[in-house]
């Protein structure tokens, strides 16, 4: 009972004691307010840039495949061999989709015509536009959310669906009763190809990466638009049978037809890996996240080194009390944390209302939790560089400076 | 507190031989060339010559931040050379009071914090220590300034802090380097004053190194110190 009453009085003081030296050790920080102020700026750039630059290239790639998730139905693309992302157009002869109707695993398999046309706005624009043809008979590729009007008015004479992005703004067109701009509109009439063409219907869509404004039409009506051309067909949408592993269907529609069948993930990642090879996009933000992290890890870095430095007198004087070199390294190492955990939460937070002040807007954001371990990671390791660098130094520190004036 | 040492009869320090260098072959500085010097128990002992004599290595070693090259030094009943780093830590927290030249108080911590910071390293709780931090600042004439910063203070108020900080954890042995440089006679005086005290009513034995011969008349002893050697020791009146 005596032992155990001393060891509860023995971890009683080394708790009494961790917490006083902690509060000592965030007095300290807050004291000296300029540097605090000056380690949270550099820590907070530092997290702004690592958080919101690679949210904006993560946005934009993600408008990569964002056709391909705007068709929630299929699970499996088919296209000519030689394709390399979704917004290219290289046609398939009709016969192919009969082929791979066939095919062991394939539930159904539909229609997809995409193609840029010439479009003539009702105020006398020319513009280009980026138009689907969607099976007629299922509408399957039509898209999920409508603004306006419904899927069911693309079976109209000359019906046209218009993304709502691009009616209200590159589509916008100048009233002629009014004379001032407006959104395009259901029932505005418009010219695709010199074929009349009838906006039935305003539906949310993901912005593309290609910014081209997308609008839906019926397969059969497209192929009207559209000049003629011996192929016309560019995509054939697949739904596997239920139980059936979606690879191997896909796989097998490339062994029976010799075309290129991807899964809807598969293409997803095809159509990235594609912008992410053939542009300089990777390499520009990642060259911002770096200068970012070099920035406020030299910002930061030098600042929380430069108020260790000018503590070491204070550390001294603890040191020659009594302190032993782990409290203070664990003192260093709590206020290099404090700073980062603040720096970081700063950051992350401007970087979130950078988000949310651009949502639904022409700038690409995305910021998924791994983005914030990212991001966390490098404020880790900047908050980590700062704190090893200073505690050599406290470590090393002789007491006995105490005594020279 | 503390119960008070048996007086004269035991010895606070005893340094027998020490000797102490620093730096390589060629840089090499000798402080000390075998220093002899006991302490009594709630003596008040000043050390004093000139500048590089070795004053500040020999009060550092006695306090327990610098081991000797060679020789013994006991004290308080303790051989400080064989202690380990982190027994010679825990050494100076529970058995060491100390006064610097430049106060050394904690500017981002109150008056009353910077005092109860002994206690708080011998692990007693932060509220309760700050308490009895109070009451000793009365004691020292800073009962008001207790939440005070202590850029706040006139130097000779930082002092007093200073003093009640190295006093608080009741040390046997309390080491002062140049207490009163940096503050004008009568401060000085006053300080003297509040450090004699403190050796009487606490029994707590005083190392004092020092320039300033307007102190002198408070030691018990002085001990002369030039080339690293102590080269008379004498009472205050036969300095």
């Amino acid at each position: 009972m005596i032992i155990d009453a001393r060891h509860a009085v023995a971890v009683a003081r080394v708790f009494f004691y961790k917490t006083a030296m902690n509060f000592i050790a965030l007095q300290m920080l807050f004291g000296d307010r300029g540097k605090y102020i000056a380690m949270i700026v550099g820590i907070t750039f530092a997290a702004l840039i690592m958080t919101q630059q690679p949210a904006i290239f993560l946005g934009l790639i993600s408008r990569t495949y964002s056709y391909v998730g705007e068709l929630s139905l299929p699970d499996i693309w088919v296209m000519d061999p030689t394709v390399d992302f979704v917004e290219e157009s290289k046609p398939l002869r009709d016969t192919e989709l009969q082929r791979v109707r066939g095919v062991p695993g394939v539930a159904w398999a539909v229609p997809l015509f995409k193609g840029l046309l010439t479009v003539l706005l009702p105020d006398g624009q020319r513009k280009i536009i980026d138009i689907s043809g969607v099976d007629d008979a299922t509408l399957i590729g039509a898209p999920k959310i409508m603004l306006q009007g419904s899927l069911a008015d693309l079976r109209k004479d000359d019906g046209i669906i218009i993304d709502a992005n691009a009616a209200s703004e590159r589509y916008s067109i100048t009233d002629s009763a009014t004379g001032k701009k407006r959104p395009l509109r259901v029932g505005d009439v418009l010219e695709i190809n010199d074929q009349r063409s009838v906006v039935v219907g305003i539906a949310k869509l993901d912005r593309t990466f290609t910014t081209q404004p997308l609008a839906f039409t019926t397969y059969a009506r497209a192929m009207r638009y559209a000049p003629g051309q011996r192929r016309m067909l560019t995509y054939i949408l697949v739904k596997a049978k239920p139980g059936a592993d979606v690879e191997q269907v896909a796989a097998d529609i490339r062994a029976h037809t010799g075309l290129t069948a991807y899964s809807k993930d598969a293409f997803k990642i095809v159509n990235r890996q594609y912008w992410m090879k053939n542009t300089g996009i990777p390499i520009n933000f990642g060259i911002s996240v770096f200068l970012g992290f070099l920035v406020g890890a030299a910002v930061a870095g030098q600042t929380f080194h430069s108020f260790v430095r000018e503590s070491l007198k204070q550390f001294a004087a603890l040191k020659a009390m009594g302190v032993r070199n782990t409290t203070l390294v664990r003192m260093v190492m709590l206020q290099a944390a404090v700073v980062g955990l603040i720096g970081y939460g700063i950051g992350v937070g401007l970087s979130a209302l950078f988000g949310t002040a651009v949502a639904g807007s022409v700038l690409a954001f995305y910021m998924p939790w791994q983005l914030l371990i990212f991001s966390g990671g490098g404020v880790l390791l900047i908050v980590m560089l700062a704190a090893l660098l200073s505690i050599r130094a406290v470590i090393r520190l002789d007491p006995a400076t105490v005594f020279r004036s | 507190m503390r119960a008070v040492p048996e007086p004269a009869a035991a010895y606070a320090v005893e340094c027998h031989a020490i000797t102490k260098s620093f730096g390589d072959k060629e840089s090499r500085v000798v402080a000390l060339r075998g220093i002899d010097l006991a302490v009594r128990q709630g003596e008040m002992i000043m050390l004093v010559g000139p500048s590089g004599c070795g004053k500040t290595t020999l009060i550092s070693i006695i306090a327990g931040i610098l081991r000797p090259d060679s020789g013994q030094c006991r004290v308080l009943g303790t051989e400080i050379a064989r202690l380990s780093p982190a027994a010679a830590v825990d050494f100076r927290a529970r058995h060491v009071g100390f006064i610097f030249q430049s106060y050394n108080l904690l500017p981002a911590l109150t008056v009353a914090e910077n005092v109860a910071i002994p206690l708080i390293i011998n692990g007693i709780e932060r509220a309760t220590a700050r308490g009895r931090a109070q009451a000793l600042l009365a004691e020292v004439g800073l009962g008001d300034r207790a939440d005070a910063m202590p850029q706040q203070l006139s130097g000779g108020q930082q002092q007093r802090v200073a003093i009640a900080r190295a006093l608080i954890h009741e040390p046997q042995l309390i080491v002062c380097d140049e207490p009163t440089s940096a503050l004008d006679h009568v401060t000085g005086e006053q300080i003297m004053g509040l450090m004699r005290k403190a050796v009487h009513e606490r029994g707590a034995t005083m190392v004092i190194v020092t320039h300033d011969n307007r102190i002198f008349p408070y030691a018990d002893r002085i001990a002369h110190m030039d080339d690293g050697h102590i080269t008379d020791i004498a009472a205050d009146s036969g300095v």
